[in-house]
């Protein structure tokens, strides 16, 4: 049944490796600078190294968007962008896996009526704006500085090819790490939430986690996508837009790879936050967008003569119908997963305010009082819940969204065999530890709750002051919190 | 991927050593026209010899160069350019070769007064494809330079049409017979083709810089 549910997923990634992949090597492929093969082997072996060694970043955000909860829904989202990722790609437009999931996921929350995080689909939205901009830029910038230099160094034309081809592959390799790195969370994402792996040993040398074999898969899906489709794709998508010379391919595929490696790199994240810099949000971004940005770079350069206008306009309209479409047809698709096939696509949701909840609410700055009048009472649906306080009580939008996501209703035991079997004493400090045990058998019915009991236990369970020095502390700190809700919830609830 | 490397780097050195060779078959070919002209007979024959083993070497280089080039698709944007540049200098070099040997086959009598015009006009020929040599060189190596040289093969090739048409309404002039009168003419049209066909190159070799600088 896993496998089945899964295969949506492996499907995603296929159609990822067979589109995505021509925008890595496509060009360098077209130009005859390198041999399909190489290409290929490159990009595979690439393409898993970063889904594994850096995939977790941009999953989180995609995780805050909409949280996929049940198997059978998460197949259908990946199953959904799959479908208008390949159908795009057979017309011939080079689709962004990143916006078919973004675009599918929505559609879950509709169908569902689970509420969207409009702030993450904001910071998601803006990326899709800001990453072919990006793009364009870095590649101009590149361009320039590669003019300059062989016009200072007499070099002959034959060496220039030659350090052409270390580049292209040194670039594509580069590109497909970065690949793997920002959109394994497209293909992957939404099954983190409902991942049926546990930890795996590799012969005493790695420690694979769940989410990591999760990524793995993906990963040799997107590799198995770029060998048996992407061959067609890119000797096409070389010469579509602008007919690209190997020295232009070179610097498109590194403008690319550098767009996409700082939308996903926790490590850069964290060096620029450490030198008080704006760090980059880590969302999954677009390859294709990457480098259609970065193709235009070029064409301005050249004189934006080169560039075919009513090809790109073709391509940025892409862009906006491939969101919608994957939200549509996720929406109907699950309609018909659940009244014909019977499955449940989601989990259901219970809303209730209790008197727990009402004292909490003065703390965290959302009370009113008239949610009293609501309390013991529970809903099942998110817009009935929210459409009843907002009726009885005087707090804001915001407000409203926060009380509802507080309000919902998830059941934690600290169960005494967990508590020796899942926990290992390398995972949390001795305090951390000590607190955590304070609460054996008990049970709380928010997440919040646990969490605010374990924090009073003791300060080591305590978030720091949001600031960028603590950024590093409060990422670890969240993740430790997010593990001991995971191991200790209650399934059902 | 090692390979390709040795491969390339070969490749430069051959490229080098056919424009060399070309470079040495135009310098023989002064030479050995001088040699005719002055009545040095051998020295004229050994010239011929030189001339006809650099032009065979070229031949060599340029099969070699072209083979590489497509057997590893070596510069994939520019190898039917780096094609199309080596075929046609390879003609300059035959066309120098074809010339001598005509001297030497035809034996073509020449009267004092026109030897110094034959002199100057292989001179401008010679110098064309000099210029011509350097223009190569830069394409491979600085292509910004390149135009620098083109305009001079230009002038050579002028120079060299200008002194051809004043060596053949001299000839015209001269008391002799018609049939020595053609004759004559066509000598100078031989040697006027080497700076024809190195502006041939030339022309190339301009529309393939603007390709590679855009």
């Amino acid at each position: 049944m896993l496998l089945i549910f899964l295969s949506s997923g492996i499907f995603l990634g296929w159609s990822l490796g067979a589109n995505d992949a021509a925008n890595v090597f496509g060009s360098a492929v077209a130009t005859r600078m390198l041999r399909f093969k190489t290409a290929a082997l490159i990009c595979g072996f690439f393409v898993i190294i970063g889904a594994v060694v850096s995939g977790a970043g941009t999953s989180e955000t995609l995780g805050v968007l909409g949280s996929v909860n049940a198997l059978a829904g998460a197949f259908m989202v990946a199953m959904a962008a799959a479908v208008t990722v390949f159908w795009m790609t057979r017309l011939g437009i080079p689709v962004s896996t990143s916006q078919a999931i973004v675009g599918a996921i929505i559609g879950w929350n509709l169908y569902t009526g689970s509420p969207t995080d409009w702030g993450s689909l904001k910071k998601i939205v803006l990326t899709w704006i800001a990453s072919p901009l990006l793009a364009a830029i870095v590649a101009m910038a590149l361009y320039s500085f590669y003019r300059i230099t062989i016009r200072r160094i007499k070099i002959h034309l034959l060496s220039v090819d030659r350090f052409l081809r270390i580049g292209l592959i040194l670039a594509g390799a580069f590109g497909s790490y970065s690949l793997g790195a920002n959109n394994i969370a497209n293909v992957m994402g939404v099954f983190v939430p409902v991942t049926p792996f546990t930890e795996f040993d590799l012969f005493g040398l790695v420690t694979l986690s769940g989410v990591e074999q999760l990524f793995f898969i993906g990963g040799v899906a997107i590799a198995i996508g770029v060998y048996t489709y992407s061959r067609k794709v890119m000797e096409t998508v070389g010469g579509s837009l602008l007919k690209l010379s190997p020295d232009a391919a070179l610097i498109v595929v590194l403008a690319q790879a550098i767009v996409l490696f700082v939308f996903a790199s926790k490590e850069l994240e964290q060096w620029l936050l450490s030198h008080g810099l704006p760090a980059f949000p880590l969302v999954p971004v677009s390859s294709s967008q990457a480098i259609i940005g970065g193709v235009i770079g070029i064409g301005l350069m050249k004189g934006a003569r080169a560039i075919k206008f009513r090809v790109f306009g073709q391509i940025a309209s892409g862009w906006v119908t491939t969101p919608i479409i994957a939200c549509i047809i996720t929406f109907f698709s699950l309609f018909f997963l659940q009244n014909v096939f019977n499955q449940q696509v989601s989990k259901k949701m219970i809303y209730m305010i209790d008197e727990n909840f009402i004292s909490y609410s003065r703390q965290v700055n959302c009370y009113d009082p008239g949610l009293e009048e609501l309390e013991d009472r529970s809903f099942y649906n998110i817009t009935r819940f929210k459409d009843e306080i907002e009726r009885r009580t005087s707090l804001n939008g915001e407000q409203i969204e926060r009380v509802a996501n507080l309000a919902r209703i998830e059941k934690f035991l600290i169960d005494a065999d967990l508590l020796n079997t899942r926990i290992h004493s390398d995972m949390l400090s001795t305090e951390q530890l000590e607190a955590l045990r304070k609460h054996k058998s008990k049970t709380f019915n928010h997440r919040w709750e646990l969490l605010n009991a374990l924090e009073q236990e003791s300060d080591s369970w305590r978030l720091k002051p949001d600031l960028s020095q603590n950024a590093e502390y409060n990422r670890e700190l969240e993740n430790r919190r997010n593990q001991i809700l995971t191991i200790f919830k209650l399934a059902n609830h | 991927m090692a390979i390709l490397f040795k491969t390339t780097k070969q490749l430069e050195s051959q490229i080098d050593e056919f424009l060399d060779a070309v470079g040495e078959g135009a310098l023989v070919f002064r030479h050995g026209v001088d040699d005719y002209l002055n009545g040095d007979q051998k020295n004229f024959k050994q010239r011929i010899e030189m001339i006809a083993k650099l032009e065979s070497k070229a031949d060599d280089l340029r099969r070699t160069i072209e083979n590489q080039l497509y057997t590893h698709t070596l510069i994939p944007e520019h190898r039917g350019d780096v094609l199309g540049i080596l075929e046609s200098t390879d003609e300059v070099m035959d066309t120098m070769k074809e010339t001598l040997f005509q001297f030497d086959v035809e034996v073509p009598d020449i009267p004092d007064d026109l030897t110094s015009y034959y002199k100057e006009l292989t001179a401008m020929s010679v110098s064309a494809v000099d210029v011509l040599i350097y223009a190569i060189r830069a394409f491979f190596k600085e292509v910004s330079a390149v135009k620098n040289h083109l305009h001079k093969v230009m002038f050579y090739e002028k120079e060299a049409d200008r002194i051809g048409d004043n060596l053949k309404r001299e000839a015209f002039k001269m008391d002799i017979e018609l049939a020595h009168k053609f004759h004559l003419r066509y000598f100078a049209l031989h040697i006027q083709n080497v700076s024809d066909r190195a502006e041939d190159v030339s022309d190339r070799l301009s529309i393939y810089t603007i390709k590679r600088t855009i």
